[in-house]
């Protein structure tokens, strides 16, 4: 009895608290769309989000490219067919790799660093600032975030692919030995623009959850130093896991 | 120009606010006081809004907030100004643009009036020439003198003070008592003040009320609190240690906890 009591407890808590959420995700992103529209906040959250993770999205790619060159060839080569390692390398950074690997290094840097942000502004009442200033506290701070992570992360990650497929040509190409015309043609042939749309759509949800669940995260921070840095953690930690297993799900849905 | 009737807040089992009746009246400055956890800063946050009361009315001007949707909530807010307790200043933008925020925000003035503005209200509170300074690079006194410059930025009808003068050096208390006064005899605006420091207090008040856990023991000018023949109002305002308000907190008997009975 008591643990059936206390097991409906846990998931009405739960319930409670993804209800809210939904409620807080709904707020923010509605009241986007409504004027005042605070555009020179809007680019400051690009800049943020999008520009600033550039360098770390470079290096990602470079290297996963980079890799994914190798270990194609490798495999590709047992049967002899490296000229296919062109469209591997591209199928798999723009229909996977690259929407899921960039949504996490932006998870980790600017995500965590979101939560943080929101973390303290809520410990030096800053929201009862703002709403006492008769500025709603959701589209002043958190719209602004949202709609940038939307915005950013396709961006990103079409960026990723680029880098991704070039990391590929590098070590497969120019080290390897594989023909530069089959690893480029093959794979222009193979990719069709449904790939392309899936990993972009992809990209988008990610950018929504990763914005979402920090920016929620924050808000909901108990206010006090401990309190803030375990919303911290936790917000890296569930975005992580939200985006792969959004990505299962939106995979086996585009298939 | 606040009227309060019946104001009840709960926090779980916990009574902040116990049917509370009470009035703020233009242009005067009234002074909230009472121990921690007596209620006050949960009157503050009904008065203002931010929180809703379990039951009872707010009337600001004779529009009732607990009622009023968030766009006449928005609509009154202009009208007041706040000053928190840990100033809340925007971390990320500097003082100049901390003071201008309202003003960028809510109106469509030109630049260079915004820097008027905002050098008056800097000059006011002594600090011209820190513009270009971020809150962090300010000490805690200097910090509360631009939440009060931004909190008056918008000329309002009222202001609300969360301790203004907590964690204050005796000169920075001192400065902030004659801007709370100055302000409200120069330009007639209606001051509410929570505080726990009876001598700024008695300095700037015109009326008092004594709050203890959720009910008002006390109200009246600052003459008539003075010479309250009230046994708790004379231990409040002279700080004594023992009298009728209890410093513990638990009703268990202190003999009876440690013999574990």
């Amino acid at each position: 009895m008591e643990i059936a009591a206390s097991l409906g407890r846990i998931t009405l808590n739960r319930l409670q608290i993804l209800g809210r959420s939904g409620i807080f995700l709904f707020m923010s992103v509605f009241q986007a769309f409504l004027p005042p529209f605070r555009i020179p906040r809007l680019v400051k959250e690009i800049e943020f989000i999008g520009s600033k993770s550039f360098l770390i999205v470079f290096v990602t790619a470079l290297f996963t490219g980079m890799v994914l060159g190798i270990q194609g060839y490798y495999s590709l080569s047992q049967f002899g067919a490296e000229a296919a390692l062109g469209v591997m390398v591209a199928l798999s950074i723009i229909r996977e790799l690259g929407p899921v690997l960039c949504a996490l290094m932006v998870t980790g840097r600017a995500g965590s660093a979101i939560t943080a942000e929101i973390g303290i502004m809520k410990i030096t009442d800053q929201f009862p600032a703002l709403e006492m200033m008769a500025i709603d506290p959701l589209k002043y701070v958190i719209s602004p975030k949202v709609v940038a992570g939307i915005i950013s992360l396709p961006l990103l990650t079409a960026f990723f692919d680029l880098v991704g497929i070039a990391g590929g040509y590098l070590v497969g190409v120019k080290l390897l030995g594989v023909n530069e015309g089959a690893y480029l043609g093959k794979m222009v042939k193979a990719i069709t623009f449904t790939d392309i749309h899936g990993g972009i759509l992809k990209s988008l949800c990610f950018g929504l959850l990763i914005t979402w669940i920090s920016s929620f995260m924050g808000f909901t921070a108990e206010p006090t130093t401990e309190g803030v840095s375990r919303a911290t953690t936790n917000a890296v930690v569930l975005t992580s896991l939200s985006i792969l297993i959004v990505d299962y799900i939106l995979t086996s849905l585009l298939l | 120009m606040i009227k309060v009737e019946n104001l009840v807040k709960k926090y779980g089992n916990v009574t902040a606010l116990n049917h509370l009746n009470c009035r703020f009246e233009t242009g005067k400055v009234t002074v909230i006081l009472g121990g921690s956890g007596s209620g006050k800063s949960t009157l503050l946050r009904q008065l203002t809004g931010l929180e809703k009361p379990d039951s009872g009315s707010v009337y600001f001007d004779g529009v009732n907030l607990t009622t009023a949707n968030k766009k006449k909530l928005y609509g009154i807010r202009r009208k007041m100004g706040m000053l928190f307790q840990g100033s809340a200043l925007f971390n990320y933008l500097n003082i100049f643009e901390n003071i201008a925020f309202p003003l960028r925000e809510h109106t469509k003035i030109a630049d260079n009036i915004i820097k008027t503005i905002v050098t008056m209200k800097l000059e006011m509170v002594g600090l011209r020439g820190t513009e270009k300074l971020m809150p962090s690079q300010l000490s805690g006194g200097m910090m509360k003198r631009v939440g009060l410059a931004r909190a008056m930025v918008m000329d309002p009808k009222i202001i609300f003070y969360d301790e203004p003068t907590s964690g204050l050096d005796p000169i920075s208390t001192g400065v902030i008592d004659k801007l709370i006064k100055d302000l409200n005899q120069a330009l007639n605006i209606t001051s509410v003040v929570v505080s726990h420091d009876m001598e700024s207090c008695f300095r700037i008040a015109d009326n008092i009320m004594i709050l203890f856990f959720g009910d008002i023991i006390a109200e009246g000018t600052v003459e008539e609190i003075r010479n309250s023949k009230d046994l708790r109002v004379k231990q409040f305002i002279n700080g004594e240690p023992e009298g009728p308000i209890p410093f513990t907190r638990t009703d268990k008997n202190y003999l009876d906890e440690i013999l574990f009975r």
